[in-house]
């Protein structure tokens, strides 16, 4: 399943990992939610990007409900622009910020508490411009080869460089 | 039961309306997403004001669609839509016998705003202040309406929102189902967004459906035939991201064409969702009833077309408010707080805001003791 992954110097000096991975279908999608809500931690952002119907909100569904309940509604985020959860180490934030116009805009939802104490999982993370943290994990989601196959590319940050070796690599 | 909370008043407040003074009158605050606004409501069903922001004058160079995302813009708007409501009804605040703002659920900023001002407002006039739950205000308003008696099937959909509900009582809802990902408004707006349709969606796409032919492409029903009475869209969305990408380039025809069989196909799955609900409803309270339709989405003519149909097949009488008490607005809030007025209740000023709040906290129990996801 994991195609390759290489660690390269990014312009930064801090050193960003990179894995692709094929998902065969939508229950590989939620399986990989699932792990990741595995390796979260509080002051965790995770963004998600990916063009409509990539299945953003489907691995976002599965990584709340993997830290929540597997009954755990979790409506799409579009409307109210951010969902929060109760779990047992931290709230998860869900943000979908498809209609947000000017990224300060997101300071008004609190994205500040999020980033410092909670797990931010945010759909449509270009639209916060320079408010999005530099140390994060990229999941950019894109059509696979298959049907309901989908392509990601996990972009992680000094933060997750461990944790996506350990889950990830050989 | 959660939604009994609010029907178990932390005091008592009688109802002045029993005391004899000739009518009950209610302020209600909306804020909690979009729309800022303020009404005015009498217990004879008169709406004596009703102003959301977007239709003040200085506004209309918006095109009337004003986003009102940031909490800030709430606030600054919020006092003046207030004393605005209040200029136009004719009433002043001390006149007033309460004050109802949204609680949740919604966008916590905008929610504390409305709550702030409320709470604040009460105070100031020293009437009692009523915390109301936003879907229970779209649930109300066939009552304002239309004086509907309960019970009644609410079939709520909007950008945020999808669901079937059995109208019991005030503050007695049961959920009969839901969506389990996107609302039947956001699957408008992002397949109109594929489209290059415009915003906001579900005019777009209607316009554009009107010239289609709904028989050109096949999409999915999604959900249809399925035993509950939930809804799903994302997979509909999904399959016409595919359809688009199978057919590209697309000729103006094109377009039309699959927005015309993406409404049949959202329009049919949620008449085949309800069609479920108004047997259940049938079975549980004797007989058919009234179905209500609220929520943006209600204005979309092929889906009304669709319910008329199966209102017809099924005995159900089809109840429509107007479009702008179907969207969101403030006079459903300031009703719904009338209705909880009339029957003794009040909140605290203690109460906070909930931006999740279902109105039938026991429905995720029935959904896994019942209905596999």
């Amino acid at each position: 399943m994991i195609l390759g992954h290489c660690a390269r110097p990014a312009a930064t000096l801090q050193s960003l990992m990179v894995i692709i991975l094929d998902l065969a279908d939508e229950a590989a999608t939620h399986r990989l939610g699932a792990t990741l809500a595995g390796l979260a931690a509080a002051g965790d952002v995770i963004a998600l990007e990916g063009d409509l119907g990539s299945g953003k909100t489907a691995l976002a569904r599965a990584f709340i409900r993997a830290l929540t309940g597997p009954e755990e509604e979790v409506p799409s985020p579009t409307f109210t622009l951010a969902q929060l959860y109760d779990c047992e180490n931290a709230t998860i934030w869900h943000f979908d910020l498809y209609r947000l116009e000017k990224p300060e805009d997101a300071l008004e939802l609190g994205i500040e508490d999020a980033f410092a104490e909670g797990i931010s999982l945010i759909e449509w993370p270009d639209r916060l411009g320079g408010w999005l943290p530099a140390d994060r994990l990229t999941v950019a989601l894109s059509s696979g080869t298959g049907a309901g196959s989908r392509r990601v590319r996990l972009t992680g940050g000094p933060a997750w460089t461990t944790r996506l070796q350990e889950t990830f690599g050989d | 039961m959660k939604a009994a909370e609010h029907s178990c008043p932390k005091t008592f407040f009688p109802a002045l309306g029993a005391k004899g003074k000739p009518d009950v009158i209610v302020l209600g605050i909306e804020s909690s997403c979009d729309e800022t606004a303020a009404a005015v409501v009498r217990d004879d069903r008169t709406v004596l004001a009703d102003v959301v922001l977007s239709q003040l004058d200085e506004h209309r160079p918006y095109g009337g669609v004003v986003p009102e995302i940031a909490a800030r813009a709430h606030l600054d708007h919020l006092d003046h839509l207030v004393a605005e409501a209040l200029s136009r009804s004719g009433i002043g605040l001390a006149e007033t016998d309460a004050i109802a703002a949204t609680g949740g659920p919604g966008l916590i900023g905008g929610v504390m705003v409305g709550v702030m001002t409320g709470k604040a407002l009460a105070l100031v006039a020293g009437k009692p202040f009523i915390a109301v739950n936003h879907l229970e205000g779209h649930a109300l308003t066939a009552r304002l309406t239309d004086d509907l008696a309960f019970p009644y099937l609410l079939l709520l959909v909007s950008g945020g929102h999808c669901q079937l509900l059995a109208v019991e009582g005030v503050g007695r809802y049961r959920r009969l189902g839901a969506t389990i990902d996107d609302a039947a408004g956001e699957a408008f707006d992002k397949v109109a967004k594929m489209l290059d349709l415009g915003y906001p969606g579900g005019p777009a796409v209607q316009r554009a459906a009107e010239r289609g032919d709904p028989g050109r492409f096949a999409l999915p029903r999604p959900m249809k035939g399925r035993p509950d009475c939930d809804f799903s869209f994302s997979g509909l969305k999904n399959a016409v991201r595919l359809l688009i990408a199978d057919q590209a380039p697309l000729s103006e025809a094109d377009r039309d064409d699959i927005a015309a069989a993406f409404q049949m196909a959202v329009a049919e799955a949620i008449a085949d969702r309800t069609k479920r609900a108004m047997g259940l409803f049938a079975m549980t309270y004797g007989g058919p009833g009234a179905l209500v339709v609220a929520g943006g989405v209600a204005a979309n003519a092929q889906l009304r077309r669709t319910l008329t149909d199966i209102a017809g097949q099924t005995g159900f009488r089809l109840v429509a408010p107007p479009l702008n008490l179907c969207t969101d607005n403030a006079a459903m809030i300031a009703w719904a707080g009338l209705e909880h007025f009339r029957l003794g209740h009040q909140d605290g000023m203690d109460f906070a805001p909930r931006p999740r709040w279902p109105l039938d906290p026991q429905a995720k129990q029935l959904r896994g003791a019942g209905v596999k996801a």
